[in-house]
């Protein structure tokens, strides 16, 4: 048990490193390179050259590499090339705002989908599944900001119940910012519970129909015993990775969504990072969102090797 | 030594495989509608430039932000623009963009995950690790940061949501074909002494098939979500080329005023998705796939 976690742990630190070389190379070595993005086409020879020297651009790639990665160990992302200030500074309180639209669509999502998916397997193929599993198609294959210009029309345009956007400052207090996370939510959490359930519901499919279940419906087990103690605790399992792949998507910050509500989350920043060519900045968004994405799939793993007796129990 | 009449029995093949595969669709009711969807859309994509009563661009200055009526069906945008030609012609871009990624992605990533699970061994696995990571950096920035360094043009657009797509399908090509490698026909082939190459061309890929065509599916519908949110993020496809993901960040501000202007270019691009969703979904239980494992990244 020991060796799967630091076998666990040691595919993490592979993951991320490479993670770090993809994300350096695609903002670094792409043609040109910052100073000649960041200018564009008002580039002149001075500006590129002093530019260049500012930032150290003329030493190799692996040498700025290692010093980027040296400098973000420590928490040190460098200076945003558009406001002048610490990334780590500006990226603080968006990425606050980006945890708690992702933290309050996963409370709805979770629970939701989990109920949804599992009623839906229990009457696989009757009315009630085909409404579910038809409405999760429909949700799932919806693109968000298609969801979340609806969800304008309707609530703000129509009814007038939240307000289409926000136009606060990042650093706004939480209470300020509650309106404004409303229909964020409201559309991840459509986009997020029609895909989450549609996996609980192939889960419990696969779970009602494996021999253990059969053998205790077979020994005349009442149908609520079956559920609740032979099936459930199987189903709720494969799950917890699932779910984990979701969490770290929507604790990110998701940029669509973001922009279409002018959310000043991490998504945000994001976009507006890349239509600036603010390389530190995308740099550290995208590092941040990779150690998310890893470290809930790190946890998920180890969770599930804590709750399953058959892999706590296995040596070696 | 290849007779003469290898090619017709080709082609014989390939009709029944159509055969097969439209027959599983109009069994399911969902795969039907979803079908018709895809139909009618793929229709007014081909004929939409000789049907349009206007230029896309044509400007109507007495009717800005118009209602629908006779002369304008959908009403007109802010600039007067008729928004019938505009929704009409809107799609072709998206829909060229998403089916040749969706090509593209299929073909890489579906032979190199078919090579894999096929040599197998430190190549897989040093490979395989390399696809997980790369499955942690989300698509859709792996997306926009090259478009932004190489630009918005229909080609690069085309190639990197090819690539970027392409990733997840060598995961499920490796998988389905894993189930494969190890089964009896296989194993008989090897010991005929078949060329490897020709156990993957003419034993693995042909029983891959279906499998090839689901992935295809999803990923055109991925393909075109993900061209239709740069659109309308403005990394995607630049105006005046009409496109329903620009048309909705640019009439959004008018909801108030005038709907129009993005209620029918929403509904075009949710049907369409919806309709290849549904297909696909039919389609992948037809051929008894489970589909919902997989998650649009």
């Amino acid at each position: 048990m020991l060796k799967l976690i630091v076998q666990r742990l040691l595919f993490s630190v592979i993951t991320l490193t490479i993670v770090a070389v993809v994300v350096f190379a695609m903002t670094d070595l792409l043609p040109g390179d910052w100073a000649t993005a960041y200018f564009g086409k008002w580039a002149t020879e001075e500006g590129l050259a002093a530019m260049r020297e500012e930032y150290g651009l003329n030493r190799p790639a692996t040498e700025r590499f290692a010093e980027w990665v040296g400098n973000a160990l420590r928490g040190d992302f460098g200076d945003s090339l558009t406001r002048k200030k610490p990334v780590v500074e500006l990226i603080k309180f968006r990425l606050r705002n980006s945890l708690l639209l992702g933290g309050l669509a996963s409370l709805v999502t979770i629970p939701l989908a989990t109920l949804l998916g599992i009623s839906a397997g229990l009457r696989r193929d009757r009315a009630p599944d085909a409404i579910i599993s038809t409405g999760s198609i429909v949700g799932m294959s919806t693109p968000e900001f298609v969801i979340g210009t609806l969800l304008i029309w309707a609530l703000s345009v129509g009814l007038g119940l939240f307000p289409s956007m926000t136009l606060g400052n990042p650093d706004a207090p939480i209470v300020d910012l509650l309106p404004n996370v409303v229909m964020p939510t409201m559309t991840l959490t459509i986009a997020s519970t029609a895909y989450l359930l549609r996996m609980v519901r192939t889960i419990t499919i696969n779970v009602l129909t494996s021999e253990y279940v059969e053998m205790a419906t077979l020994k005349g087990l009442p149908r609520a015993r079956v559920v609740f103690r032979h099936a459930l605790p199987n189903i709720l399992l494969p799950t917890i990775n699932i779910m984990a792949l979701m969490l770290s998507g929507l604790l990110g910050g998701t940029f669509v969504v973001e922009v279409v509500f002018n959310y000043p989350g991490l998504g945000r920043a994001l976009v507006d990072a890349v239509s600036f060519r603010d390389v530190p900045m995308i740099q550290a968004i995208a590092l941040l969102w990779a150690v998310m994405y890893v470290f809930f799939n790190l946890g998920a793993d180890l969770m599930t090797t804590f709750l399953d007796p058959r892999l706590r129990s296995l040596r070696g | 030594m290849r007779s003469l009449s290898a090619v017709p029995m080709r082609v014989a093949q390939s009709l029944r495989w159509f055969a097969h595969i439209w027959r599983s669709l109009r069994r399911s009711r969902q795969g039907t509608i979803g079908l018709m969807i895809v139909i009618v859309h793929m229709f007014i994509a081909v004929a939409s430039p000789y049907i349009v009563p206007y230029a896309h661009h044509d400007i109507d200055g007495k009717n800005r932000l118009a209602a629908p009526s006779a002369e304008h069906p959908f009403g007109t945008d802010s600039f007067g623009r008729d928004l019938f030609t505009r929704v009409l012609l809107g799609g072709r871009a998206a829909i060229g963009v998403a089916l040749l990624a969706a090509a593209i992605a299929v073909l890489w990533g579906g032979l190199l995950g078919i090579l894999l699970a096929f040599i197998g061994g430190r190549v897989d696995e040093v490979l395989m690790r390399l696809v997980d990571a790369l499955l942690a950096i989300p698509g859709l920035l792996v997306v926009l940061l090259i478009v932004v360094a190489l630009g918005t043009g229909f080609s690069v657009l085309i190639l990197t949501l090819g690539y970027a797509y392409g990733v997840t399908t060598v995961r499920v090509a490796r998988g389905a074909a894993l189930g494969y490698v190890a089964s009896d026909f296989i194993t008989a082939a090897r010991a005929r002494g078949e060329r490897k190459t020709n156990i993957v061309l003419r034993e693995l890929i042909p029983n891959l098939l279906d499998v090839l065509l689901v992935e295809y599916v999803m990923r055109a519908s991925w393909a075109l979500t993900a061209i239709s949110s740069l659109s309308y993020l403005g990394f995607g496809i630049a105006p005046p080329t009409p496109d329903w993901g620009r048309m909705v960040f640019e009439n959004q501000v008018m909801l108030a005023i005038s709907p129009w202007g993005t209620l029918f270019p929403v509904f075009a691009l949710a049907s369409l998705i919806i309709g290849i969703n549904l297909a696909g979904d039919a389609l992948s239980k037809a051929i008894g796939l489970d589909r919902s494992q997989e998650a649009p990244t």
